[in-house]
């Protein structure tokens, strides 16, 4: 094994700023499976970092540990330098970090526009009583919150939709609607679940720019099958086989990786 | 619309609370103007389609807007209703009717918080079945409690006597001394349209876009920072607030409770009158009411008309309405408020291609998703709520 099995942060980087996002150690197991092996790794403002690694290697897991969807069997997670041993998936939007999910996870009953206002939620002021009583101060929140969600959608061109269901859109263009509900939060740290799959070469195009378009006001953690994205956008990636970090590292230096380059090939890297 | 100054119709379109106000404020002048020409029996039908509405149009919102399925919503009624009894046990000495009312809907908001919290938990058909429970456990409380709550023959309410600025008000307006029957039903239809506007007012605002999101994908309404337990319970006891006041409603019309009128045939009705109307739409709730009290009333004469006996007639309604359920469930998802929003949707892509073919701002007019222009908004398809693991 080439790289470290690390079981803490990765700090190669001349980077300053603090990690929004860390795991330490984390192991998780299901049942006999161990989907995660000692995982470290930090996630920082400005960074775009991929995860990287076969199908079953543990990328989705660990998103889901990340989210407090998925509690760690051993070992700790961080955000802003904080340990949260138990936090809920509903206070992650508070925290500053935004996740797309891998099958988009649209409203399906909600307008485009309705949809990312309810992203914009963490923004929102009117409370219940002001929405029941529709006082001034709530529909004035609710227009402020309606211009965000209208902004985020022209930003990524697809504000003419603004009025349709997400089901009478093509693919590319729910993805899209899917990406603005995460952006509309201001994250400071976007988490993408394979953004890129079912688009085409051009559209991935896009979705490069964007993503490198992103980094000044964000860091981003970017797990996505298609190699040439990741090695275009990601300025630090950190490779899982079989639950264990077997590399870490710039996109040049895990592309020459042995240990990358035998799991890629389907060898046994015991 | 053309010749409406921009601002009004800017106004119009942003703030709900201005829409709500003018179509309930329509309605209430409707109702003072029809209650008083209809007579009593008919005054009485009003009012029972009235409350009958009112607890529908909350179970709309648990079922249609939040994804909950509650079987057992006449039960929540029975709170109100009781409630209402209690507080009107003595002749003349009851507290103000608004206080009771009030106090009705505090009680059911309650039991609805601690149901909500209880189903919170329940998915599809365990939700069913639990609430199924209740529906047939509450009237079972109140045999039980003998003493209190008067067993099988129920407790007697007292309704105030219609206050003296009501009734010239009344004689003002209609050149008569109104009857009982006809304030009942002006009562229960103010405080429908009151229901009404403040469950379209929240249907419009951040809450209920909260209960949409949860109803449609958990998972992303987690994300975006929503709790689902504090969503569903606050749905439930919104819902169940409007069944208690349609409950107060109820013991006010019929002058007695009794845990007969609680059955598992109210329940039941009320989810009919739902799906008749289409999940989520207020209008429906309305509508799917109407057609039912219609039925209630027209069914037995029917059935005997049809040389059935009385036992047999009685089963009409109960029959037709189960049938036209299934009906519209089959044909029409989206119920009768859907079917009629779906005509409005068409005529006006019509008339936008045949007048002036832009002017549609991008979207195809053909587009086959729910209008979503009812006044409770979001849109009205069949729900089915479902649970969800990890991403
Ligand atoms: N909730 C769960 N219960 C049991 N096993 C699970 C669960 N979630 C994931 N696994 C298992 O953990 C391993 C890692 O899964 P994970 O989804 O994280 O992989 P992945 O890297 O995202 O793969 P892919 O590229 O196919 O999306 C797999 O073997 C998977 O079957
Ligand atoms: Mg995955």
């Amino acid at each position: 094994m080439s790289a470290s099995g690390s079981t803490t942060a990765p700090d190669s980087r001349a980077d300053t700023s603090a990690p929004v996002l860390e795991l330490h150690d984390v192991t998780v197991r299901f049942g006999g499976l161990t989907a995660l092996d000692s995982v470290g790794l930090a996630a920082r403002p400005g960074v775009v970092h991929g995860v990287i690694g076969p199908n079953g290697a543990g990328k989705t897991t660990l998103f889901n540990v990340a989210c407090g969807f998925v509690r760690p069997t051993s070992g700790t997670l961080l955000h802003r330098g904080a340990p949260r041993a138990r936090f809920l998936p509903h206070q992650l939007a508070g925290l500053r970090v935004a996740r797309t999910l891998q099958g988009l996870g649209l409203f399906d009953r909600l307008t485009v526009l309705d949809n990312v206002m309810v992203g914009a939620d963490r923004t929102a002021r009117s409370t219940f009583w002001g929405g029941l009583l529709s006082t001034p101060g709530s529909w004035r929140d609710e227009r402020a919150v309606r211009d965000r969600a209208m902004a985020q959608l022209e930003e990524l061109g697809v504000a003419q939709h603004a009025g349709r269901y997400p089901s009478s859109l093509p693919y590319p263009v729910r993805k899209r609607v899917a990406l603005a509900r995460a952006l509309v939060s201001e994250p400071e740290l976007l988490l993408l679940d394979e953004p890129a799959s079912g688009l085409s070469s051009d559209e991935m195009d896009e979705l490069a720019g964007l993503v490198e378009g992103l980094t000044d006001r964000m860091g981003v953690l970017l797990v996505e099958h298609h190699m040439d994205l990741v090695m275009r956008v990601c300025d630090e990636i950190t490779v899982l086989d079989f639950g264990k970090v077997i590399a870490h590292g710039t996109p040049a230096e895990v592309q020459t990786d042995p240990a990358v380059l035998a799991a890629y090939l389907g060898e046994d890297v015991a | 619309m053309a010749g409406v100054p921009q601002r009004l119709r800017t106004t119009w379109r942003e703030v709900p609370l201005a829409r709500h106000l003018v179509l309930a404020a329509i309605g209430l002048v409707l109702v003072a103007f029809t209650l008083p020409a209809v007579g009593d029996f008919r005054a009485t039908q009003l009012t029972e389609l009235a409350y009958i509405a009112l607890a529908a149009a909350g179970l709309t919102v648990l079922t249609g807007l939040n994804g909950q399925l509650s079987l057992g919503h006449g039960a929540l009624m029975a709170v109100g209703a009781y409630t209402t009894a209690l507080l009107l046990d003595e002749r003349d000495a009851g507290p103000p009717l608004v206080l009771v009312v009030l106090a009705a809907v505090a009680a059911t908001l309650a039991v609805g918080v601690v149901v909500g919290v209880a189903a919170a938990r329940l998915h599809g058909p365990y939700l069913a079945g639990a609430t199924l429970a209740m529906a047939v456990a509450v009237p079972g409380i109140a045999v039980h409690f003998r003493d209190q709550l008067g067993g099988e023959q129920g407790l007697r309410t007292y309704t105030p006597e219609i206050p003296g600025w009501a009734a010239d008000a009344a004689y003002y307006l209609t050149g008569s001394d109104p009857s009982r029957s006809t304030y009942v039903a002006f009562l229960a239809w103010a405080t429908l349209l009151l229901g009404l506007v403040l469950l379209a007012n929240l249907a419009r605002s951040r809450t209920g876009r909260r209960w949409a999101a949860v109803r449609d994908d958990e998972v992303a309404a987690e994300l975006a920072g929503i709790h689902l337990g504090r969503a569903r319970v606050s749905a439930f006891a919104v819902s169940a607030a409007a069944a208690g006041a349609a409950g107060a409603m109820l013991a006010i019309a019929d002058r007695n409770v009794a845990p007969g009128a609680f059955n598992l045939n109210l329940s039941m009705t009320l989810v009919a009158v739902v799906v008749l109307g289409g999940l989520g739409s207020l209008t429906g709730a309305i509508i799917g009411a109407a057609v039912l009290t219609l039925l209630v009333s027209f069914g037995p004469g029917l059935g005997r008309s049809l040389g059935l006996d009385d036992l047999a007639s009685e089963q009409v309604a109960p029959l037709v309405a189960g049938l036209v359920t299934v009906a519209v469930i089959l044909l029409a998802p989206r119920g009768l408020a859907g079917i009629a929003q779906g005509r409005l949707a068409a005529r006006r892509a019509r008339r936008a291609y045949t007048s002036a073919p832009s002017s549609d701002g991008g979207s195809p007019p053909s587009s086959s998703t729910p209008a979503g222009s009812g006044s409770a908004g979001t849109s009205t398809a069949v729900s089915t709520p479902t649970g969800k693991g990890t991403p």
